[in-house]
């Protein structure tokens, strides 16, 4: 059933020499939806335009449905955006917003003429797509009378109303408030499924990724880190860069002395990783909530708890292994100074090949200010660095 | 808009005051009166001497002028489209070029500018002359002979100044940036996202601009138009130039009843409010028709 729809072959982009995309491998296929995760700048707005036409890569191919389409532009593709901002007509009301691609006279693919839709069709097109985004009543508003959702909506619907094979979607949801943000998501996951048509999204939101993806394509400094399903990016992380970027993941270094066996602070765990040399020098990835906290004695490592957040569902513990802070996720309530012992289960244990990455995240030890940035996502720089390249 | 700093405005109210509102009631006033009127009002005197005292009489002698107002409108509408067509195109391409070419631009439109007014249009006289700059220069390339020898003719020189077209020329030559800049000003802010939104939809380059950029940058147009028609309309120095005394337009005619032979304020008054009803008339009109823009734009 997945047929294979968008390919990018050996993909790289330069903007006066500065490598924006690395060598991009990447096969998309029809009725997926498959989402872009990476912080700014990882090239994944540019990956986003060169399959929208927007961008030409400096060398490589992009196939689509088998045929090199590099040099095609934009308004022969069959492929439609929805913009950062929306990027929706101001001098238009929403109908006609909706109505601009349908009123572009099409070439018959039979005799070359172009033809114009029928106003009735169009009219009943654009009514259909209003209704499939909830904006029944709202065609005679000026776009200004929107608030950001319905914007959003409108964007949505002049995209689709064109039955695009493809629909690209660049951070669509960043400007809306939380919760305003969840209710999209589903929507747009219905959406997909409704039409039944590919989507690619780009988000640096990890829990966007996650939560409405068929398949998630990590991405740092303009190469590929991984691309699985979300089940996959979040279980079997590639490299600490994935591990860290998707959830929260302590990264400790390890030496695997045997197939399931894996080494960390001189204690042997078991785990079902096989397949690395014999005492190979590896990062293991071990996320909050499979540590079980057992009574000191107990423990297969024992520590001190440092720190105590409440979280609701359950607290956040930093706990110091021999001066190597972890965070543990657990319903039970630790106060700061009490010695613990913990447990891992052999499938709570990931381990990794080395990479550039390793070494550079998966420390607690910062971490009260290191969760002063994670939990305060407004202060997540826009798209700096990549908007700096839509001037091409 | 409350402001605690408003009264730093209070001077240039004072002078607003002064200098537009008490002037153009001078200028309702003497319209509405003559001289005979006023000195009747003042032998008279009391309440039916105010009354006795205003008068339709100028408005009366309006038709006489009807050549002069309808060549006015004219030549200001021609100057406009023409400004207009040099003018958009100008615009859009400076504004679609790199900063080096916009600057160079620019500088290029304004620097005429900096010379003065009169003297420009001096410059253009003796240019145009019938023994000028450009008529001698078409007798040093055998223009003349030519057109001669082909036709049969006698022609000495090509007769350009003081013609319809020379203060048309003028006043296109004189006001084309005030059509240029508003128009790019616009343009150049437009947000790019909304081209390749266009562009993503399936417009071609003609169709982006034909239903974006074009709609989006009429409220530069209608700004445009409004500075460059006005002037043009209420003329005078450029239609004396260029114009000489057979080409003489409302401006002219005002100018004749305050300063000039014609004396008669009262007469000059009454064409200047109704030139002036007139063009309010225009651009109320064009800024209804551009409104829906507008707003647009201020988004």
């Amino acid at each position: 059933m997945a047929k294979e729809l968008i390919r990018l072959e050996n993909c790289t982009m330069a903007f006066d020499g500065e490598v924006v995309l690395d060598n991009i491998n990447l096969y998309i296929n029809d009725h997926e939806f498959l989402t872009l995760l990476g912080p700014s700048g990882c090239g994944k707005t540019t990956t986003l335009r060169i399959i929208g036409g927007f961008q030409t890569p400096t060398s490589g191919t992009v196939f689509f449905d088998g045929v090199r389409i590099n040099d095609v532009p934009p308004h022969k593709r069959a492929v439609n955006t929805v913009f950062q901002k929306y990027a929706l007509f101001p001098h238009l009301n929403v109908f006609e917003n909706i109505a601009f691609g349908l009123r572009i006279p099409k070439a018959d693919p039979e005799n070359k003429k172009k033809v114009k839709l029928p106003e009735q069709e169009i009219r009943s097109r654009v009514m259909e797509m209003l209704e499939i985004v909830n904006l029944k009543g709202f065609e005679k508003r000026r776009i200004n009378q929107l608030s950001g959702g319905q914007q959003q909506r409108v964007a949505i619907a002049r995209a689709l109303v064109n039955q695009p094979k493809v629909l690209l979607l660049d951070e669509p949801l960043g400007a809306l408030d939380l919760k305003l943000r969840k209710d999209m998501q589903n929507e747009l996951k219905r959406i997909q499924q409704t039409m039944g048509i590919t989507f690619i999204y780009v988000t640096h939101d990890q829990e966007e990724a996650l939560s409405m993806s068929d398949t998630v394509v990590v991405m740092d400094k303009g190469r590929i880190q991984q691309i699985g399903t979300p089940e996959d990016i979040y279980n079997e992380p590639k490299n600490a860069f994935v591990a860290d970027f998707i959830g929260e993941s302590n990264i400790l270094d390890g030496i695997m002395r045997a197939d399931g066996v894996v080494e960390i602070f001189n204690r042997r765990f078991q785990c079902l990783d096989g397949g690395f040399e014999k005492d190979e020098a590896v990062d293991v990835v071990i996320r909050p909530e499979d540590v079980d906290i057992v009574p000191e004695d107990q423990g297969q490592l024992k520590g001190t708890v440092t720190n105590l957040t409440f979280k609701g569902v359950h607290y956040d513990t930093i706990v110091d292994f021999y001066g190597f802070k972890w965070l543990i996720q657990t319903t039970d309530y630790c106060p700061v100074g009490s010695r613990i012992g913990i447990k891992i289960d052999p499938d709570g244990i990931h381990v990794m090949k080395k990479s550039q990455y390793s070494g550079m995240f998966g420390d607690y030890s910062s971490y009260s200010e290191e969760y002063d940035e994670i939990s305060d996502a407004t202060l997540v720089p826009e798209e700096a660095e990549e908007e700096a390249h839509y001037e091409e | 808009m409350r402001n605690k700093l408003s009264w730093l405005a209070a001077p240039y109210v004072l002078w607003m005051a002064l200098v537009v509102i008490v002037p153009i009631f001078l200028v309702i006033f003497y319209a509405f009166t003559t001289a005979n009127s006023v000195e009747l009002a003042e032998m008279e005197g009391g309440l039916r001497g105010l009354f006795s005292m205003f008068t339709l009489e100028n408005f009366a002698r309006m038709g006489t002028y009807t050549v002069i107002f309808t060549r006015s409108f004219q030549l200001a509408l021609v100057a406009t489209v023409i400004c207009f067509l040099i003018g958009y195109p100008l615009a859009y391409v400076m504004s679609r070029e790199g900063p080096g070419f916009q600057r160079t631009a620019m500088v290029l439109l304004m620097l005429p500018m900096w010379v003065n007014f009169l003297l420009r249009t001096y410059a253009w006289m003796s240019i145009l002359e019938n023994n000028g700059i450009l008529n001698n220069f078409f007798e040093a390339i055998g223009l003349f002979s030519l057109i001669n020898a082909v036709f049969g003719t006698d022609i000495q020189y090509f007769h350009m100044i003081r013609t319809q077209g020379a203060v048309v020329l003028g006043m296109v030559y004189n006001y084309l940036p005030f059509m240029v800049l508003p128009i790019y000003s616009v343009i150049v802010k437009l947000d790019h996202s909304l081209l390749e939104a266009a562009r993503d939809l399936g417009a071609s380059t003609a169709g982006v601009f034909r239903k974006v950029i074009f709609p989006l940058s009429l409220p530069g147009v209608l700004s445009g138009v409004t500075m460059v028609f006005v002037p043009s309309v209420s003329t005078f120095a450029i239609s004396r130039m260029m114009g000489g005394n057979n080409q003489m337009l409302l401006g002219n005619l005002i100018e004749n009843q305050f300063l000039g032979g014609a004396y008669n304020p009262h007469l000059g008054s009454a064409i200047a409010l109704v030139m002036m009803i007139i063009v309010v008339a225009c651009m109320w009109i064009m800024n209804r028709f551009g409104e829906g823009e507008e707003r647009a734009v201020m988004l």
